[in-house]
């Protein structure tokens, strides 16, 4: 395919409701979706931060990741959230603060499976991320715990992508932005990647643009609806691409 | 797959927002500069093997924002001054934002100049260049409405250039309607009520910038004008240049900045300052100021005739 077949886009993401607004929804299946989206947001940077900033040991901090999760659908007390008073994303953090702290003082509510109905995520993979953080210093939960919320959205992003142009037939183009964004290193040039992958730089330039730009839309997309209101999904797009919606 | 490395989230987020010019031509090398309409990036225009910069508009898919930066361009293209930064070439991005390409400028913004030059007479002489352009823009019609220190770039050979015209418009409109832009201290009164401005708002924001070369204290930062410029004792005629091109009522301001640039060309030249009616001994001090050295060999001639004089009568 050549340069001239990247169609163009206004970059704008297709925005979703609120997480608020669509775990509150009258109807059970969409509010059932509305929150498997929020546990697949939000499962990893909580299970990260339960096992960095709380200590807890791998076995833990699944069962009090599933349990967090469990409670907040059954019990519907993330519906509480405020957007005037704080983001979405630190109002979960603080929930589970507090469903920690209430778990450390019962400690026998704690045990292994807990009763809590198991959702399949996968910790094993979320555990080698822990232990490859490396850690040597206590870093400052909120600023953890939004490091990584980014990480895990734009891994399911990148995920997405990578499944999108394979179904369309274009995985180079997923390759050259492998190669080049998720592998950064100075070492690497257009020309480089041009020569490995048979393209003009030319190609590879313009390859690049539409992955990136597609990636851009697809992360926005799933930040919006990741957060507590449209003012709040503004922000955090501000700070995360330096964009205004 | 396994998680991301904090480089490549680094990376991911800022190619979230990176230029990608369809033509090839340039490509962006970093981030220089950022504001709230436009970030500016340094670039290589391939074709001319030169470095540019480049401005985009930060927003995805604004209407608003497009016009605004191509409104831009085309004043910077209307406008061929040393002071203004020329314009080269501009485009879309391949996501569909507007861009446009200009001189990459070299130098120090007004208010980091204002760190490392303390001498009066240098600032005044930067006040005096500065004046040069704008007054060259309203010749053509075009009013700055945002000129404050952060836009104003002072060059390595003393050059001073006016930059960000984003939110020029012409003279007598109102710019968008219903939205009050500008920089607070720096905007003239009738600007930051909304109305219909023209040269005398750009007055306004010239006597800021003078306000702040002679006090160092930024203007509206709740201090009494007058107060701040009396407690630093800035000369009278200086205060008195300072106070009219600030005056809240526009008919009472300089009409022109040329006006504003003129009486402070006139202050260096050691000249009478048209903002200030000077008494007879203030007259007095400055001609002999002026003439010092005229005056001085006139009364030593006098001095020595006398002494000549008396010598003879003895």
């Amino acid at each position: 395919m050549s340069h001239t077949d990247v169609p163009r886009s206004g970059g704008f993401p297709a925005t979703r409701h609120s997480v608020i607004e669509r775990i509150r929804d009258a109807d059970p299946e969409a509010r059932r979706e509305a929150f498997g989206d929020l546990v697949e947001g939000y499962w990893k940077p909580l299970y990260k931060y339960l096992r960095i900033t709380w200590r807890l040991d791998s076995e833990d901090a699944r069962d009090l990741t599933q349990a967090f999760f469990a409670d907040a659908f059954q019990k519907s007390w993330l519906e509480r959230f405020e957007p005037g008073k704080a983001r979405f994303r630190t109002f979960v953090r603080m929930c589970a603060d507090r469903f920690a702290m209430n778990m450390r003082q019962s400690a026998s509510r704690l045990k292994r499976g807990g009763g809590a109905q198991t959702i399949s995520l996968d910790f094993d993979g979320a555990e080698r991320e822990v232990v490859a953080l490396h850690r040597t210093t206590q870093p400052e939960p909120e600023e953890f715990f939004h490091q990584e919320f980014v990480r895990s959205l734009f891994e399911k992003t990148v995920e997405e992508l990578r499944s999108e142009y394979a179904a369309g037939g274009r995985d180079v183009y997923f390759i050259v932005f492998e190669k080049y964004d998720l592998a950064p290193s100075e070492a690497v040039s257009y020309a480089e990647i041009a020569r490995e992958c048979n393209l003009t730089p030319a190609q590879v330039t313009n390859y690049l643009a539409h992955v990136r730009r597609r990636f851009r839309e697809r992360a926005l997309a799933t930040l919006s609806g990741l957060c507590g209101s449209e003012q709040e999904f503004r922000r955090e797009a501000r700070e995360l691409f330096g964009v205004e919606i | 797959m396994t998680g991301l490395s904090d480089a490549a989230v680094r990376r991911l987020k800022t190619v979230g927002n990176w230029p990608e010019f369809p033509t090839g031509r340039y490509a962006a090398l970093q981030e220089i500069g950022r504001g709230g309409m436009g970030t500016i990036y340094l670039a290589r225009d391939e074709e001319l093997g030169r470095e540019v910069a480049i401005k985009i508009p930060n927003a995805l898919a604004s209407s608003v924002m497009d016009r605004r930066l191509q409104s831009e361009a085309r004043a910077l293209a209307s406008l061929e001054h040393p002071g203004i930064v020329p314009i080269h070439d501009a485009g879309r991005l391949a996501d569909g934002r507007i861009f446009y390409v200009m001189k990459r400028l070299e130098g120090r913004t007004l208010d980091e100049y204002l760190d490392s030059v303390a001498d009066i007479g240098e600032r005044l002489r930067v006040f005096e260049r500065l004046c040069d352009p704008v007054a060259f823009a309203h010749a053509r019609g075009i009013v700055h409405r945002d000129l404050k220190p952060e836009n104003v770039m002072v060059g390595a050979f003393g050059e001073v250039m006016v930059l960000d015209w984003g939110l020029a418009t012409n003279v007598g409109e109102q710019g968008d309607t219903g939205s009050v832009i500008g920089t607070r201290g720096f905007m003239a009164p009738e600007q930051a009520r909304g109305e219909a401005i023209d040269e005398r708002a750009d007055v306004y924001a010239l006597g800021a910038i003078l306000f702040l070369l002679l006090t160092d204290v930024p203007p509206g930062s709740g201090r009494d004008t007058a107060a701040a410029l009396a407690a630093r004792q800035v000369p009278r005629p200086l205060r008195a240049i300072c106070a009219k091109a600030l005056s809240p009522d526009a008919n009472a301001r300089y009409r022109s900045v040329r006006e504003v640039g003129e009486d402070v060309a006139r202050y260096r030249a050691g000249g009478a300052v048209q903002a200030h009616r000077e008494t007879l001994l203030e007259k007095a001090v400055r001609v002999g100021r002026a003439y010092r050295t005229a005056i001085l060999l006139v009364l030593g001639y006098i001095l020595m005739r006398t002494l000549v004089a008396l010598w003879a009568g003895w």
